[in-house]
């Protein structure tokens, strides 16, 4: 049984990382990231199987691949947290001679990061061959991925959708974050992509809605029901409505801090609304 | 000097094709995919002997290279199959991210390269291809020069770990290098050694260059002809030895000039060793379709066109 206070409790303070290590830069996209800060949580806290001593092939390990890299905030802080490397680290977010790029690349080392992501689209591909890799080594292991919402508008991601039903790779989850924006706007004003769940289900998927995704108990039992779904000849699509900015009150629901920093005054707004729960870097 | 000869034509695929069925049977980590050309990649023998080790992804050649990439994740060693046109300007992005930058061991293979490809015309005839994957940092860049030779490419880089970029063709070229030859990657092959001039061929227009030394020696000019089957790393050494000698330079491919042998081999020599240079190849132009034999007449890709280059370079020393 999930430890959701616990979970709670890790939530605060990778929120706290992600408007500290944003603001530290004045660069960096804090929106997504925090609306996805329950899921990542989750997924390396409470539901996969993984070694924070790293192994790139991670066999005998779920893998997540991070198709949207642009919130790699929010995916640093949780494998610093995981111990994947050392919190204080965090600080070098972004700047010259770090491991942590503006995109997560596996060209620098960084412990937890298995492919470099940053140009959309190219993750769930990925999360397909990494998958199919386990199914070839007799590996039973799940493959995690999340996407953006924005980011199903690349055509890539169709092509590997329809390449993994009909290929029924069924170790397969693929979250989509449902936050409804994007930099130039909400994702209906950009490109109304109508249904996604009759896209993903017409696209052979067994697709699971969940509509609080900043919810841990929520998050939580979608990620459990999406694993008990495994194994059965289709691929599954977790569609998880979140609130871009969840979590600091002004960043909440709008395009706008897509990838804006706060400055001084709103970081303290920020870290207010946050408690310090693990110690910050 | 050496004289060259052959008893049979070979496409450069089938040594594709041969090479990776032997090299899977050697590695079991060894997987293909193929975007829905199978037969034209000569994949079939392998998809036959390994049917759970063959992935055909169709269409999707962006699907394919994000894929092939993932699957090294685990071990796997992947092999693409497609035309190279497909094989690179259609997912230049995904070979860059998800290959090159992820350094991953990923072996992009592409057939049909080049104005060989012949009646398809402009829109599969690929001409950029060695220029795009060669400024790929850390990408290896091969075209070899016959069956012989591709075979045992495909085999070496199977024992390589890195991303690879391994360019052949559709016709039937002189099967003239040696069976079961040892392939260094990175290594110029010394075909005919000579005093007067350097020619520097890749791919099938190394055959074209051996004959344009014998037409050159029946002239009294002495040439030395260098198979460059590595476009990257480029042999630098071998390179700098035979100019040093020789004096000037002439460079033979199936490539536009702006990207390809010629225009790595003028960026070294500038450094250098500034040398009089002339280039065999497509001068920025897009090919067009027709039988193989006229187009490479037409753009300038024969033997006569390297001995017309030789005379030219020769005034310049």
């Amino acid at each position: 049984m999930a430890n959701i206070q616990k979970l709670e409790q890790t939530v605060s303070q990778v929120r706290r990382d992600i408007v500290r290590m944003v603001h530290a830069n004045n660069s960096g996209h804090p929106g997504g990231s925090l609306g996805c800060t329950e899921f990542l949580v989750a997924l390396y806290f409470e539901i996969m199987k993984h070694d924070s001593s790293f192994n790139m092939d991670g066999k005998g390990e779920d893998l997540f691949f991070l198709s949207n890299g642009h919130i790699s905030p929010v995916f640093y802080s949780v494998l610093a947290h995981s111990g994947y490397f050392d919190v204080a680290e965090l600080a070098t977010f972004r700047k010259i001679d770090s491991r942590l790029q503006g995109h997560p690349t596996t060209h620098e080392g960084l412990p937890g990061v298995r492919m470099a992501s940053g140009s959309l689209g190219q993750g769930m591909s990925v999360a397909v061959g990494a998958a199919e890799t386990k199914r070839l080594n007799g590996d039973d292991r799940i493959v995690y991925s999340l996407h953006g919402d924005g980011e199903l508008q690349e055509g890539q991601i169709w092509e590997a959708a329809m390449y993994a039903s009909a290929k029924k790779v069924d170790n397969l989850i693929c979250t989509v974050d449902l936050n409804g924006q994007q930099i130039d706007g909400s994702t209906d004003e950009v490109m109304n992509m109508g249904s996604l769940e009759a896209k993903f289900t017409a696209f052979g998927f067994d697709v699971l809605v969940e509509k609080e995704g900043n919810n841990m108990t929520k998050v939580v039992a979608a990620l459990e029901e999406a694993k008990s779904r495994t194994g059965n000849g289709k691929p599954i699509c977790i569609l998880l409505h979140t609130e871009m900015g969840n979590g600091v009150d002004y960043m909440m629901g709008s395009h706008k801090w897509h990838g804006v920093a706060p400055n001084d005054e709103e970081l303290a707004i920020a870290l207010a609304q946050n408690e310090e729960t693990l110690g910050d870097y | 000097m050496k004289k060259y000869t052959y008893t049979e034509t070979k496409d450069t695929r089938s040594g594709f094709g041969d090479g990776l069925l032997e090299a899977a049977q050697k590695n079991e980590n060894v997987v293909g995919l193929c975007a829905d050309l199978t037969g034209s990649l000569k994949m079939n023998a392998f998809e036959n002997e390994f049917p759970e080790r063959f992935f055909q992804v169709g269409i999707s050649e962006a699907n394919m290279m994000s894929m092939a990439a993932g699957m090294t994740i685990g071990g796997k060693i992947p092999f693409t199959g497609t035309f190279a046109n497909f094989a690179t300007s259609r997912v230049y992005d995904q070979v860059r991210q998800s290959i090159a930058y992820s350094n991953k061991n990923v072996k992009i293979c592409a057939s049909h390269a080049g104005l060989t490809l012949g009646e398809d015309g402009a829109t599969h005839q690929v001409l950029e291809d060695l220029g795009m994957m060669k400024m790929l940092p850390g990408m290896v860049v091969i075209n070899p020069c016959d069956y012989n030779q591709t075979k045992a490419a495909t085999l070496a880089i199977a024992e390589y770990e890195g991303p690879v970029y391994l360019r052949f063709g559709r016709p039937k070229m002189p099967v003239f290098t040696p069976d079961n030859q040892e392939f260094k990657i990175g290594e110029a092959v010394m075909l005919n050694e000579g005093v007067d001039v350097t020619i520097l061929a890749t791919g099938h227009l190394v055959w074209e260059a051996i004959e344009a030394g014998h037409i050159l020696a029946d002239m009294g000019i002495d040439a030395e002809v260098i198979n460059i089957h590595t476009i990257k790393p480029l042999d630098a050494d071998a390179i700098l030895k035979s100019v040093g000698k020789t004096g000037c330079v002439v460079t033979a491919e199936e490539h536009q000039m702006n990207g390809g042998l010629g225009d790595s081999v003028a960026q070294l020599l500038a450094r250098k060793n500034p040398t009089p240079l002339e280039m065999v190849a497509v001068n920025d132009s897009f090919g067009e379709s027709g039988v193989p034999a006229l187009l490479m007449e037409k753009y300038g890709l024969t033997r006569t066109d390297i001995v017309k280059s030789v005379e030219t370079v020769m005034k310049r020393k």
